[in-house]
């Protein structure tokens, strides 16, 4: 049985399983007697145990099993949900997310058994059923190497009870086998009664069985082994080069297979050489009944020790593709369209005109809707990552012994998938120093009148172009006196700069590498590469990350991150003789400001606009831009704001809105900030972005 | 002339020699991704003087660099000769280099290249190579590249 073609599935569900196990397990932690919950836990581990089993996964569909039984047992009513047992299980979901990982990387589970896990939870199944009075565990035991039976009845009935009958190409595909050098061989195996898991048994000896030869058929077949359709017994026949004894070996290498006997089979030889293992059985397979049976054979193929590193892949909603599917199909009607319009021949050029002028407007909304369904398609809730933030909290709680509470809302916010992908290290950054350094202890929050339980809020929503990810606590907040004397001891600032400082120039400093305020650095965090990481990653995909902290009242962390990376829409602007695009996401209003009504303040240009006085930048000067001309009686202005600031950006005339792909101008031509990047219009002119983040 | 040893291994190598105010200066052909006829540049605010700005290279945006100012020289006025010579020091980074006229590919023997000594590590040029026609200074691409200036 070749799985590999299965893995990638066979991952992205065991993912899953993982997840809603984590999920459920916090859950019954808090409501030991939610039935739902339990039952919910029990489909999940079940549905990875089968699915460990068909990968032929040994060692993570053991663990599974254990952890199946106590959960079995607390379904039941047996067993109590406590601390310790929820600990333990904890423990051994990890221990299954690291088979899953190295799985990930290799293919392989890897070598770690885990038994102290499994030791645990036998432990912990014998306390809850029986009181911890007995010093095995028995429900756990069943699964680990049990006391064997005697086997001399069982063996007798039930392994030589199978008749094999072969069809005429199951006789030749032997007959031409030996010709070659391979000997046919009977193997009828007997699995303990005791063994819960037979199909993956099964499965075990069948792949023991591949690596020395090639499996002709089984009895019974191959689909009713996998779907446990068999008692305790089945047998196989393969071809091998090995002798019959060694081919017993193998398969008593399985677990819990209480025998197997290995008979040589030899067809239109006058002799039959029989040879005979373990137990005595002469049922002799009866050659000349060929009964036309499908050909069941599992293809043998060694399988190749790919170095599979899986492919990252993304799940799509069906529905999402057929629209991209339709729009292609749109896509190819309009080029036809076009096609055809300029090999008509048409009696005025005008009419001509107009009609590519149709077929290009068509054209234009077919392509802005299939940016739009990728863009989609390539859109992941941010529940994918945030999802295991619940557990990272529980975990912290117990470590730090603090006890504290997460609270999250819209984890349905979709952002792009490669966000996503790198969203998650800052977010847990932002939380452990929430948890660690954010709330007090449990003692002082009582002093303070403030609840015992620490609450930590991640809340996501969309806003805009962009999506705000705001990470809040109601801990101490950051101490900004603390922040400047360690900054002063450090030399990081001067005392006499420390004056001039703002509050914000305070906080500012935590994102600067290398500094810690943590008083002693702990394992959580407080070792000072942190924050400063936060900010280049958040940064590199375009966001932007604010602090705002109040004494005593908590600390929120608000992380704006763009919706989309390469394509963005965009209002063109004219300024001299230079265009640039502003992307729209930054934009409030654009305003025609007569020239008398701009006023001075402090030297700047102001403009009073509707209530609110807003600074004026003259791009033009800003950005150096030659040959401008002289003001006329009103101004062109585009105001943008970056959450609570605002700016008027003077410009010479618009162009118009424009959807462009984003370019890099490339590393080495020094890049102001001004300038995010730059893209081709469609006469090939190249046109810079200019981020209005950066002029605030 | 303590090279001549080492550099028997591989004997010749082929440069693009290309005028810069009325000198030759030779560029090792490896490097060469392309060369180009001038066209539009557009001009990037606050980037490094020497910078004209950036050109539209087949849907790619490449910033293009004066030679001229770089060396210090007078600014560029650009001719029909006018070209741009796109180099590509890494797979996905290209830039593109102004001079005043392309002239020819020469092969100059190793050992033929009298290495500049003396100046400081930093020199744009690593050698004069002699051949049929005369002198050409051979450039150094990852000098000419570095952000560091002696002046700025």
């Amino acid at each position: 049985m070749d799985v590999s073609q299965y893995l990638e599935v066979f991952i992205e569900e065991s993912k899953e399983h993982l997840q809603a196990l984590n999920e459920h397990l916090l859950i019954l932690e808090k409501e030991p007697e939610n039935e739902n919950t339990i039952n919910e836990i029990f489909r999940a581990a079940h549905s990875l145990k089968g699915m460990a089993g068909t990968m032929g996964y040994k060692r993570m569909q053991r663990l599974t099993h254990d952890m199946e039984n106590v959960f079995q047992e607390i379904r039941s009513g047996k067993m109590k949900v406590r601390p310790e047992l929820t600990d333990t299980l904890f423990g051994g979901l990890d221990a299954l997310q690291e088979y899953v990982d190295n799985i990930v990387d290799s293919q392989d589970e890897g070598t770690n058994d885990n038994q102290d896990l499994i030791d645990k939870l036998a432990m912990e199944l014998d306390i809850g059923l029986h009181g911890g009075s007995g010093a095995a565990a028995p429900a756990a035991a069943a699964a680990a190497p049990a006391a064997e039976k005697p086997a001399e009845p069982a063996k007798a009935e039930v392994a030589s009870g199978i008749t094999i009958t072969y069809a005429d190409h199951e006789k030749a595909a032997i007959i031409e086998g030996s010709t070659q050098g391979f000997n046919a061989y009977e193997v009828r195996v007997d699995v303990q009664e005791t063994c819960l898991l037979k199909a993956a048994r099964a499965y075990l000896v069948f792949k023991a069985l591949e690596e020395t030869g090639e499996i002709i058929k089984s009895v019974p077949d191959a689909q009713m082994i996998e779907d446990e359709k068999f008692d305790f017994s089945f047998a196989v026949v393969i071809l091998s080069k090995q002798s019959a004894e060694d081919v017993r070996k193998r398969v008593m290498n399985v677990s819990e297979i209480k025998d197997a006997l290995v008979e040589k089979k030899v067809f239109e030889e006058p002799k039959e050489e029989v040879k005979e293992e373990a137990a005595a059985a002469n049922t002799a397979a009866q050659p000349g009944t060929a009964a036309p049976a499908p050909a069941q054979a599992a293809p043998a193929k060694a399988q190749p020790a790919k170095k599979a590193v899986v492919n990252r892949s993304v799940r799509v909603d069906i529905e999402k593709l057929d629209d991209l599917m339709n729009l292609v199909s749109e896509l190819i009607i309009a080029k036809n369209g076009l096609s055809a319009v300029s090999a008509s021949d048409m009696k005025s050029s005008t009419e001509k005109t107009n009609q590519f002028n149709e077929q290009i407007e068509y054209l234009e909304r077919i392509t802005t809707n299939i940016h739009q369904s990728v863009m989609k398609v390539r859109m992941v809730p941010i529940e994918s990552v945030v999802n295991r933030f619940p557990r990272m909290i529980r975990d912290l709680s117990k470590k730090l012994n603090k006890p504290m509470e997460l609270y999250m809302t819209g984890e349905e916010t979709e952002l792009d998938r490669t966000v996503i992908d790198e969203i998650g290290d800052p977010l847990m950054h932002i939380l452990r120093n929430s948890a660690d350094h954010g709330l007090e202890s449990p003692e002082k929050r009582r002093e303070l009148g403030k609840p015992e339980v620490g609450s930590i809020f991640l809340d996501a929503y969309q806003e805009g172009n962009s999506v705000i990810i705001k990470c809040s606590d109601d801990g101490g907040g950051i101490n900004t006196e603390k922040v400047k004397q360690k900054a002063i001891e450090k030399g990081t600032i001067t005392p006499e700069q420390a004056e001039t400082m703002t509050e914000k120039d305070f906080i500012d400093l935590l994102f600067k590498p290398s500094f810690s305020t943590a008083d002693k650095i702990s394992d959580v965090s407080g070792r000072g590469v942190g924050l400063d990481v936060v900010k280049s990653k958040i940064e590199s995909l375009s966001g932007t990350v604010e602090c705002k902290t109040e004494l005593g009242k908590g600390t929120t962390f608000t992380i704006s991150l763009p919706l989309t990376l390469a394509i963005i829409q965009t209002l063109m602007v004219v300024i001299g003789e230079e265009k640039y695009a502003i992307p729209l996401g930054s934009i409030d209003t654009i305003e025609d400001i007569p020239i008398n009504e701009i006023k001075s303040v402090e030297g700047r240009e102001v403009v009073n606009l509707r209530g609110t006085v807003i600074p004026l930048i003259r791009l033009a000067d800003v950005l150096d831009i030659p040959n401008v001309g002289p003001d006329g009686e009103t101004l062109t202005v585009v105001v943008v704001s970056k959450s609570d600031k605002k700016a008027g950006l003077i410009v010479d005339s618009l162009m118009g809105q424009l959807e462009i792909v984003i370019k890099s101008i490339g590393k080495y031509i020094s890049n102001s900030k001004l300038i995010s990047g730059a893209t081709i219009l469609g006469d090939g002119e190249i046109a810079l972005i200019l981020d209005a983040n950066a002029l605030l | 002339m303590a090279d001549i040893n080492v550099a028997e291994a591989n004997d010749f190598k082929q440069y693009i020699a290309v005028m810069i105010d009325g000198e030759q200066y030779g560029i090792d052909i490896n490097y060469i991704d392309n060369i180009v006829r001038m066209q539009r540049i557009t001009r990037v605010p606050k980037a490094q003087e020497y910078f004209a700005g950036v050109i539209n290279l087949r849907g790619e945006v490449v910033p293009v660099m004066s030679l001229r100012l770089k060396f210090g020289l007078e600014a560029d006025s650009y001719g029909p000769k006018s070209r741009i010579l796109i180099i590509k020091p890494e797979a996905q980074a290209s830039i593109g280099f102004i001079v005043d006229e392309v002239l020819e590919v020469v092969t100059i023997a190793d050992k033929n290249i009298d290495h500049v000594s003396d100046v400081e590590e930093k020199s744009y040029v690593i050698g004069v190579g002699k051949h049929l026609k005369g002198l050409v200074s051979i450039l150094n691409i990852n000098a000419v590249l570095a952000e560091k200036e002696a002046n700025s």
